[in-house]
């Protein structure tokens, strides 16, 4: 930790969709986590746990009608502090992309298809950094070259249809760290990409956070990514953190049964050929909403009638850093070994293909 | 971008080509043919049978094809009926006075269109939106020889605001260079011309222009909503770009690409359209020229005037999909 207070701490965020003749939709239901510069924070979970909701949020992307943002999400700036839920919109575009950056999931949609990567790079650094013409676009041939684009100079001209997927994703990150921001999230940035491209940027991403100091948000579903580069997890489950942990503590000692499922459903590459994947059971669908009880009790193995008397308590462990919201915790988890936390990126298929 | 444009050119011999005999074969099997437009109602069928031996209508099919498509090879479409003058010269004459009006309409479309469609699509479900696209279906649905009467009786007759008919105030001399009045007008700087003209345009050339303008709003206003919801506007707006800028480059860049096909398309149609129009404001242009020949049967001028609208919409569609690889760098990969 660089500083007594954190980069970012977002505390009890929610967001809830309201939708004519549908009634609310709570996405993010309560999540509380801390950034700090020169760390990366893994928001793992599977599909419709609200972890792109509230990357959106911090970023103030979320549509302004039929949307309700709650919580607090204070950020260090050199100016002060400031929180970004509460920021006017001209302030908040100020911020974004000189502070606040943001790497996406598909890189080819994520860019414009018809303007040049190179203007694509140059129009954030005139935005934030008041370059113009020739030295705007020598800047963003090095932020190019930077991220590992080869031939940058000649790149600049190209369109995105006109790069390779891993190409594409490399032109965005390298918008992103444009500005040199003191936060960066990305939001499964290597799900569209094939294995091998995935471990490159995953390796590039790291560089950026050790070299720069920048605060990592990486949202993820994908638990090699997790053990390849987060230091600290939140586990999120319906909206809510179930279990947050730094990395170590959280593969040897899993302490909630989803975590424990999440863990237990990666395939192994040390485990016979055709044995069976272990799911967990069950999909989102089931979920009880939080106010009754546990939302994730109707699909765990742990769970008793405790577990439905209204939304279980915040518990700390170990030396506090462990934190878990379950009142029937697995002591010892002997589902999983170091086998997995040693592994690089290995995991390339879906978990949540699979429900 | 040479290479595109002349592939594209070699391909238009097969579409025309395919039209001719689709036009020819159409001729063919319309009923009452000329004979029976020229000769009185009391002729005698040896006097029919020898106008159509002396149109060559008693040759083979194929020997009548070939010499058809011969003809209009050289630039021959006949002679009308009506006035017994090449019908390429009646067109000549009359194309610059449709032309302008099509340009007026267009002009009247695009520039409503575009921005109401895309004010539509920004405050969508607001009070503009709501009259966009009620007053869209609205053009749409209104016959344009309607509308055209309604404009007329309503701005010329009735509050006299603007001329009834024809192309130019009667007494008003003009010096004539290329047929165009406005163009001329201002090349002369007869600047009264220029006005006389224009308020000649105005009430043509809205009636012209309520199909496509309608057309146009309705696209554009799906078009911006769809491009504001791709990923790449979010991008742009996590880069913390100005909202001008987001608007401009990301939303309007992209969204245009769609109507801009539909603009070629909606202006190759205004020919057709001006056939009504013209005629019920007297417009002296090629469409009020083709609503006689149509109740004279006058082939000769149907056959040139298919032939023309359709050798428009080629070349119309051509200089889309110019303009398309120009704005759209996918299209000119291919």
């Amino acid at each position: 930790m660089s500083s007594s207070t954190p980069l970012l701490a977002v505390d009890e965020l929610s967001v809830a969709f309201h939708r004519r003749g549908a009634g609310e939709t709570r996405a993010v239901d309560g999540v509380s986590f801390t950034l700090e510069e020169g760390r990366v924070t893994g928001l793992v979970g599977e599909s419709g746990c609200g972890k792109s909701v509230t990357s959106l949020a911090l970023m103030g992307l979320l549509p302004d009608r039929g949307v309700e943002v709650g919580g607090s999400a204070v950020m260090r700036l050199p100016e002060g502090e400031v929180d970004l839920l509460r920021l006017s919109r001209r302030r908040l575009r100020d911020l974004r992309g000189s502070q606040l950056a943001m790497i996406f999931q598909d890189p080819l949609s994520s860019l414009n298809p018809v303007v040049p990567i190179g203007r694509q790079v140059t129009e954030i650094l005139k935005r934030h950094r008041g370059m113009r013409g020739s030295a705007a676009r020598k800047e963003a041939a090095d932020l190019l070259y930077r991220v590992g684009i080869p031939d940058p100079t000649r790149r600049l001209n190209e369109y995105p249809h006109q790069l390779s997927g891993g190409m594409r994703q490399r032109a965005l990150i390298a918008m992103a760290v444009a500005c040199k921001p003191r936060l960066m999230i990305a939001d499964e940035p290597t799900t569209a990409l094939d294995v091998t491209i995935q471990a490159q940027i995953l390796e590039l991403l790291k560089d950026l956070v050790t070299e720069e100091g920048t605060a990592l948000l990486m949202i993820t579903h994908d638990l090699g990514v997790v053990a390849g580069l987060c230091d600290d997890i939140n586990v999120l489950y319906a909206g809510r953190a179930v279990e947050t942990a730094p990395r170590r503590p959280l593969f040897a000692d899993p302490t909630h049964p989803y975590t424990v499922g999440l863990l237990g459903s990666v395939p192994r590459l040390d485990a016979p050929r055709g044995e069976p994947l272990t799911p967990v059971r069950g999909s989102v669908n089931d979920n009880i909403a939080w106010t009754d009880g546990c939302a994730f009790a109707p699909r765990c193995d742990h769970y008793t009638m405790e577990c439905l008397q209204g939304p279980p308590p915040l518990v700390r462990t170990g030396d506090g850093t462990h934190i878990h919201r379950c009142v029937n915790p697995i002591d010892h988890a002997d589902v999983v070994d170091q086998t997995v936390l040693e592994s690089p990126a290995v995991v390339g298929e879906d978990e949540e293909e699979r429900e | 971008m040479l290479r595109f444009i002349v592939r594209r050119l070699l391909q238009l011999i097969p579409t025309l080509g395919g039209l001719s005999i689709l036009l020819f074969v159409w001729l063919q099997r319309l009923p009452g043919g000329p004979e029976y437009a020229l000769l009185p109602d009391d002729a005698t069928d040896e006097q029919r049978q020898a106008l159509r031996r002396s149109l060559g209508l008693d040759e083979p099919l194929m020997v009548q094809y070939l010499s058809f498509l011969r003809r209009i090879l050289q630039g021959d479409l006949g002679t009308s009926l009506q006035t017994s003058r090449p019908v390429m010269d009646e067109f000549f004459l009359r194309f610059p006075a449709t032309f302008e009006l099509g340009v007026t309409a267009m002009i009247i479309a695009v520039t409503i269109g575009l921005p109401l469609g895309y004010l539509a699509a920004r405050k969508r479900g607001g009070v503009l939106d709501f009259a966009a696209v009620g007053g869209s279906l609205l053009g749409i649905c209104t016959p344009v020889f309607f509308l055209a009467f309604i404009l007329k009786v309503v701005f010329a007759e009735g509050l006299g605001l603007f001329p009834s008919a024809f192309r130019l105030s009667p007494g008003l001399g003009r010096t004539d260079i290329t047929g165009f009045f406005v163009l001329d007008g201002v090349m002369t700087r007869e600047w009264d011309v220029v006005w006389d003209a224009l308020a000649h345009l105005i009430l043509p050339g809205l009636a012209l222009a309520s199909i496509p303008l309608a057309v146009i709003t309705r696209m554009t206003r799906a078009s911006v909503l769809e491009v504001m919801g791709e990923d790449y506007v979010r991008t742009a707006n996590a880069k913390g770009l100005h909202r001008t800028t987001v608007r401009t480059r990301h939303v309007l860049r992209n969204a245009l690409l769609p109507v801009v096909t539909a603009m070629g398309l909606l202006a190759g149609s205004l020919f057709a359209g001006a056939v009504l129009t013209e005629s019920v404001f007297a417009f002296p242009g090629i469409g009020s020229f083709v609503y006689v020949a149509t109740q004279e049967r006058d082939y000769p001028v149907l056959t040139g005037f298919i032939l023309l609208i359709a050798t428009m919409y080629v070349f119309i569609n051509l200089l889309v999909d110019i303009s398309y690889s120009l704005l759209d760098p996918r299209v000119r990969a291919q």
